[in-house]
Formats: structure tokens, C-alpha cells, sequence
């Protein structure tokens, strides 16, 4: 899996920089593909806190959720906003 | 490099070179949790840093590793990291432009390819002249790459040692998620689909197989269509 996924980032790297470098794509095309990232981290976000496996979860993860999006908000560098997020889940399965 | 080290007395130069740093030095320290991350979503150590050193695209490593340590098949996994990687597309047609300044050469433009990331597209962009361009991507693109490399070696043997639940670890993906999500939420197409992507995600988890739910959320950036 790691082979593959490395030899398929590469190649997307390098496919915008070199071969397609001087040609026009639709923008439609453009559009979708630059919304990936909103898409799929939303996703992302929801599934690591709301579920385990196949089953929806509301757990102290939700405290951790929930101090990362203000701390996020507030502009809280990365760092800073992934220890409080932990230490408030760590924090509310202690209680 | 030589010349590099001349032109540091150059304020513009400089200026450049420090943000680069700067900016590597932060996501080192963010390796670190992706390290521990991976190491505790069952990864050995050398298959974390092979992440790190060949994959190099933060989401798609983060991505890849909170499937497999949910417990979804490599299929699925890959497919959502893929997903992840593709913007990298978009960031080499932004770069294009100024890739024959950056890189003289094909075999150099080839090496280059693997520093086309979020970072390095964004400080190399913001610059004005080519030459700044050039020295923006190069010493993002290495000093990146170094710490990010380091600080997953260094998360990856430590993580072996703690025990996630424990310190609410398994809210870091979330977390750094959350902060890489934010700057895709400006405008109002970027809300949408991360308003439908989440809920397709939420809606289809109980019955697809684990690591699905991303791939159908990717669907949302359909919303693209419109307008």
C-alpha cells in the first residue's frame, strides 16, 4: 500500500508540474478537483469523532472536537490546537 | 547554495528564507504527532517513515494511517489518501509557470515533482520576482522535508511508548484535520462540500465497509458543477 500510494502522489505532483504544465483544463474541472480537500477532511473530521469501526459514537472525543474547532477558530497553531484537543478527551475519560 | 548564502544579506532573501523555516520547524513539530499517530494506529516504525520519506503529503499519510487504524481494508485507505494527493495536481499546474526558473533541467524538475505540497506551492506563490519564487520552493521544499522526516522518526519511536487512549490521542487526526480544513472553508463552495461531504460520511458509516464512507464523501466536490 505504501509503494503505491507514494508512486501515485508523485505521479500528481509531477503530472501538474511537468506534462500538463502548459495546457488549459476546463474550469469546472478545476473547481471540483480544488474542493477535494474540503470534502474529504470534513469526512474525515466527522468519522474520527462520531464513530468506531462501523458504529456511531458520541464519547469524550466530542470534548476533544469541540476545543480544537475554537482553539482552531482562534487561529491556535496546529501544534497547540492537537495537545488541547487531547487533553481535553484525556481530561473528560479521566472524570 | 553558494550564492544563496551571499544574497542572505539581501532583506528580501532573508525574509523569505526565515518564513520557509519557520514554517518547516512547525510542521516538524506536527510530524511528531503523525509519528505517534501512525505508531499507535499499529504501523511499525519503518513503515511510518517510509510514509513520511516517500509519500510525503501530510493529509494522505494522516488520512491512510486513521483508515488502516480503524480498521479498513488497504484498498480503502489508499483510495481516500489518493484523493488527498490529487490536489497536489492543482498545485503543479499553479507552478507550472515559473517550474522552467525553478528547475533548469528535466531530471531537476523530476526531483522537484516530490516537493510540490501545500507549503512549498503556497510561500512560493506569494513571492514576486521568479528568483524569489525559486529560493521560496527550494528551502521550503528541504527544510520541510528534513524536519518533517525527523520529527516522524522521533513521534514514531516514542509512540511505542504511550498509550493513545490514555492522553486522548485519538483526537489528534481530528484535531490537525480540523486546522487544515479551516482555510477550505472561506468560500461558500468549500462549505458546501464540507457540509456534504461530513454528512455523507456520517450517513453511510454504519453500512459500507470501513474506509467507503471517505471515498463516498468525495462525491461532495460535485457541488463544483454548479454555478
Amino acid at each position: 500500500m505504501i509503494v503505491v500510494l507514494a508512486a501515485s502522489a508523485y505521479l500528481f505532483k509531477m503530472f501538474g508540474l511537468i506534462v500538463l504544465g502548459s495546457r488549459q483544463l476546463p474550469k469546472v474541472f478545476d473547481r471540483c478537483l480544488g474542493l477535494i480537500p474540503a470534502a474529504l477532511l470534513a469526512a474525515l473530521v466527522a468519522k474520527d469523532t462520531f464513530s468506531i469501526g462501523q458504529s456511531l459514537v458520541i464519547d469524550a472525543r466530542v470534548a476533544g472536537f469541540a476545543v480544537a474547532v475554537i482553539a482552531a477558530w482562534r487561529r491556535a497553531p496546529l501544534i497547540v490546537v492537537v495537545v488541547l484537543a487531547a487533553g481535553a478527551t484525556a481530561l473528560v475519560r479521566a472524570i | 547554495m553558494k550564492r544563496l548564502s551571499a544574497s542572505l544579506s539581501e532583506p528580501a532573501v532573508r525574509r523569505v528564507v526565515v518564513s520557509s523555516l519557520t514554517l518547516s520547524g512547525a510542521v516538524g513539530v506536527f510530524a511528531l504527532s503523525f509519528g505517534v499517530a501512525s505508531v499507535s494506529a499499529g504501523a511499525s516504525v519503518m513503515q511510518t517513515c517510509a510514509l513520511s520519506l516517500f509519500v510525503f503529503t501530510g493529509a494522505s499519510q494522516f488520512s491512510a494511517m486513521s483508515v488502516v487504524g480503524a480498521g479498513g481494508s488497504m484498498a480503502a485507505a489508499f483510495g481516500g489518501a489518493a484523493l488527498l494527493a490529487a490536489r497536489n495536481f492543482v498545485y503543479g499546474l499553479a507552478l507550472s509557470s515559473s517550474a522552467k526558473s525553478m528547475a533548469n533541467s528535466l531530471p531537476r524538475r523530476l526531483f522537484a515533482s516530490h516537493f510540490v505540497i501545500d507549503e512549498t506551492t503556497a510561500l512560493a506563490l506569494a513571492q514576486e520576482s521568479p528568483r524569489l519564487r525559486k529560493i521560496a520552493f527550494w528551502t521550503t521544499g528541504i527544510g520541510l522535508f528534513s524536519f518533517w522526516n525527523i520529527g516522524t522518526l522521533i513521534g514514531a519511536l516514542a509512540g511505542n511508548t504511550i498509550d493513545p487512549q490514555k492522553f486522548g490521542l485519538d483526537i489528534a487526526f481530528p484535531a490537525a484535520f480540523i486546522v487544515m480544513l479551516l482555510p477550505h472553508l472561506r468560500t461558500k463552495l468549500g462549505r458546501q462540500a464540507a457540509i456534504l461531504g461530513a454528512a455523507l460520511c456520517l450517513v453511510s458509516i454504519s453500512f459500507t465497509p470501513i474506509g467507503i464512507p471517505i471515498l463516498i464523501a468525495a462525491t461532495a466536490v460535485l457541488v463544483g458543477l454548479r454555478k
